[in-house]
């Protein structure tokens, strides 16, 4: 059963005019200071790389992006598993929010190894594992958010992204496992996506500080999308009060008290 | 007696529609209820609530015993139910449907064929796919698949609509029996006149509550 | 909340149920296999015949058209459910939702292998192929077709009440067997000495990936028959 709160005008606080909070603001804060120094150290502190010069800096992009990508659906996939047990409405908006912010930050990764494979091997795609595995899972989670978009009750429009979300997740190491081997075969392993052991000093440093600035900025956006989705639902609720009543005055007025 | 539907404060929502607006119903053994009320009043959703298939958000509801709020889908087998919708596969057969619709159930193909038999489906028709017979035969079928389960509460949707002359009195018939034999029956319909002469009661419900009960006539409280 | 013969009593009873549909309304055979041979002769026409790469190419080409051909299938069995009330009915029915998933995947895996069957015999005859090793393609296509009908029924019956299912269900499903097709493929190329390297890594994964969904779905069903 859905936990519908009926709320009367008098009892409910007066409606919040955007999502942002202290802590988001504080949290803002330390992303925007971790992406200042990242971008320092990863556009111009940092040297090159010996063989691939200076297009390696796309990696302080690229690697945060997957990572937060991976983080947000891992997300979608616990809070949906806890739906379907706890059959509340935060782990439904959670997973939600989730897939949102996983699709948009899967994305760019795709975009920008598109791009750093037109800058390193001339072409914008190449069937190398990650980019491979990125397309498929990326189609995966736009379907999610199709279903989504159906309007329907809430309790079953939650569960329906509930059963993508798990469902798609497993898939994943799956994917990943099928894509390794068949492009495995024909390639070696590329750059992208890894983080080179072999990274000293300061790119190391760079790499860690834009992998934190990627995480706080996806939690970030997390926090504020699952807000709007929150103000969302409960602006839905709010009309069952007025709802419930004019239910009741359909009866006609000849036998009709209400109940 | 107990109540074998007892519904108090019902709310059920539809999507974010209160189609139950806040149901208060008792219904005990061995009655026939009938359900009154205009076009979209709840009556279809009071049966659906009762059947367990639509959960409600707030209120109680006890039906056979068994707590709704708590466990919808316990009550599913021991009530029947006739809606609008033929819950037939129109492709398979007359018989094969029965067949798989009452080994669903846990009854037995020889239910099924009783059912048939009892709900006056000539045996010309068995082997003819759903699809190709009338409305009312169909009807029929629909209600044959129904009892075979020997439900304990049977509820029933407009169960004379489609039907001629012959199948109404055959389903009050029905309704009768079921009810001296001990089955609880709740039915909505718009055929005030024949109704409610099988009925033992009558409410009726509008705008998602029950308006107000009409006291057995006399004939049918000695039935009782 | 299941009859004396418990899930697989309730699996049994829909599958047959299942088959005999099929056989009544002849979706599989009168619909879907004339697809099936139209995307092989389409195929043809775009990759000319005679320059090699349709040879080259028929493992894909196989599998590709049995998914297409999948999905109607799965479109097509779904959509009756959800016709007639047929869902209250099975809901009301209190058979078990994991009895009724297995009974559906099991009428599905039938179909579809049936379905395959005539389809290499089409593969055989229009693209001149050989096939060797035998045993490796039977486990792949078996294996290959119970992942399929594990992870269809599942989709299936999650778009089988939405109205935008044609276009759905195809945008779910296909992305998640991604996999499989690319293990069936290439198991498949192995089995024609195309590729030199052991096929059965291959047919494992076909196997874990069957394994995984149809447990997965035995769980999931019933949520997805309640409120999906």
């Amino acid at each position: 059963m859905t936990t519908t709160k009926i709320q009367s005008a008098s009892t409910v606080s007066p409606a919040p005019t955007g999502t942002g909070s202290r802590g988001t603001k504080v949290l803002g804060g330390f992303a925007l200071v971790f992406l200042a120094i990242a971008v320092v150290y990863g556009l111009f502190i940092s040297p090159p790389d010996a063989q691939l010069g200076n297009t390696i800096r796309i990696i302080y992009m690229h690697v945060p992006t997957v990572m937060a990508a991976y983080l947000a659906f891992i997300i979608t996939a616990v809070s949906s598993g806890m739906y379907l047990w706890k059959r509340t409405e935060f782990w439904d908006l959670l997973g939600s929010s989730a897939a949102e912010i996983g699709v948009l930050f899967f994305a760019v990764t795709i975009v920008d190894g598109a791009l750093w494979g037109k800058v390193t091997w001339g072409v914008f795609w190449r069937w190398e594992p990650r980019l491979t595995t990125s397309a498929v899972l990326l189609i995966m989670y736009i379907g999610y958010l199709a279903v989504r978009a159906i309007p329907a009750d809430p309790r079953t429009r939650a569960t329906r992204c509930a059963i993508i979300g798990i469902v798609a997740i497993v898939n994943v190491p799956i994917v990943h496992k099928a894509v390794d081997w068949w492009r495995g075969l024909h390639q070696g392993k590329t750059v992208l996506g890894t983080i080179d052991p072999e990274m000293g000093g300061t790119q190391l440093f760079a790499m860690y500080s834009s992998l934190i600035a990627g995480l706080l900025v996806c939690v970030w956006l997390l926090i504020h999308r699952f807000r709007a989705g929150f103000l969302a639902e409960r602006a839905s609720d709010l009309g069952l009060d007025q709802a419930l009543e004019e239910r009741r005055l359909e009866s006609s007025p000849a036998t009709g008290e209400d109940a | 007696m107990s109540a074998i539907v007892h519904l108090r404060s019902a709310v059920a929502l539809i999507g974010r529609f209160p189609a139950l607006a806040g149901v208060d119903l008792d219904v005990h053994a061995g009655e026939i209820l009938l359900l009154r009320g205009p076009n979209g009043a709840g009556k279809t959703t009071l049966l659906g609530v009762c059947a367990g298939l639509i959960g409600l958000s707030t209120g109680e509801a006890v039906v056979l015993g068994e707590d709704l709020t708590k466990n919808r889908r316990a009550v599913r087998r021991r009530v029947g139910l006739l809606g609008h919708d033929s819950f037939l596969y129109q492709d398979l057969s007359v018989v094969e449907n029965l067949d798989f619709w009452s080994r669903a159930a846990a009854a037995t193909v020889a239910d099924g064929r009783a059912a048939l038999d009892r709900l006056g489906v000539a045996s010309r028709l068995f082997e003819l796919p759903v699809h190709s017979l009338s409305a009312g035969q169909r009807r029929r079928v629909s209600f044959a698949a129904m009892i075979c389960r020997r439900p304990e509460l049977w509820l029933l949707d407009e169960p004379h609509a489609g039907l001629d002359s012959a199948g109404r009195d055959l389903v009050d018939g029905l309704m009768s029996e079921a009810a001296t034999s001990g089955a609880t029956v709740l039915f909505a319909s718009h055929e005030l006149d024949r109704a409610e002469h099988v009925a033992h009661r009558s409410v009726t419900i509008s705008g998602g509550v029950i308006l107000d009960e009409t006291p057995p006539s006399t004939e049918t409280r000695a039935e009782l | 909340m299941s009859q004396p013969g418990g899930v697989l009593g309730d699996a049994l009873l829909v599958a047959r149920k299942d088959l005999l549909l099929e056989r009544r309304a002849k979706i599989g055979i009168g619909q879907v296999l004339p697809f099936a041979i139209l995307v092989l002769l389409l195929f043809a026409f775009a990759l000319d015949p005679d320059r090699g790469i349709l040879k080259l190419a028929t493992p894909g080409l196989f599998w590709v058209t049995v998914l297409f051909s999948a999905v109607l299938t799965l479109q097509r069995s779904f959509a009756l459910e959800a016709e007639d009330g047929i869902l209250e009915a099975l809901r009301l029915s209190g058979m078990s939702p994991a009895g009724i998933y297995l009974g559906k995947v099991t009428a599905l895996t039938i179909e579809l292998l049936l379905l395959e069957a005539v389809l290499v015999l089409g593969v055989a005859v229009l693209y001149d192929t050989k096939f060797l090793g035998i045993p490796l393609l039977f486990a792949i296509a078996l294996l290959a077709t119970l992942g399929i009908a594990g992870a269809g029924a599942v989709y299936g019956a999650l778009a089988a009440r939405l109205r935008s299912r044609e276009t759905l269900l195809p945008l779910l499903l296909l992305p998640l067997l991604a996999p499989v097709l690319i293990a069936a493929t290439r198991g498949c190329e192995v089995s024609l000495e195309r590729e030199a390297m052991s096929g059965w890594p291959w047919a494992a994964l076909l196997g874990i990936f069957a394994l995984v969904y149809l447990t997965l779905g035995s769980f999931l069903f019933r949520p997805l028959l309640e409120d999906a």
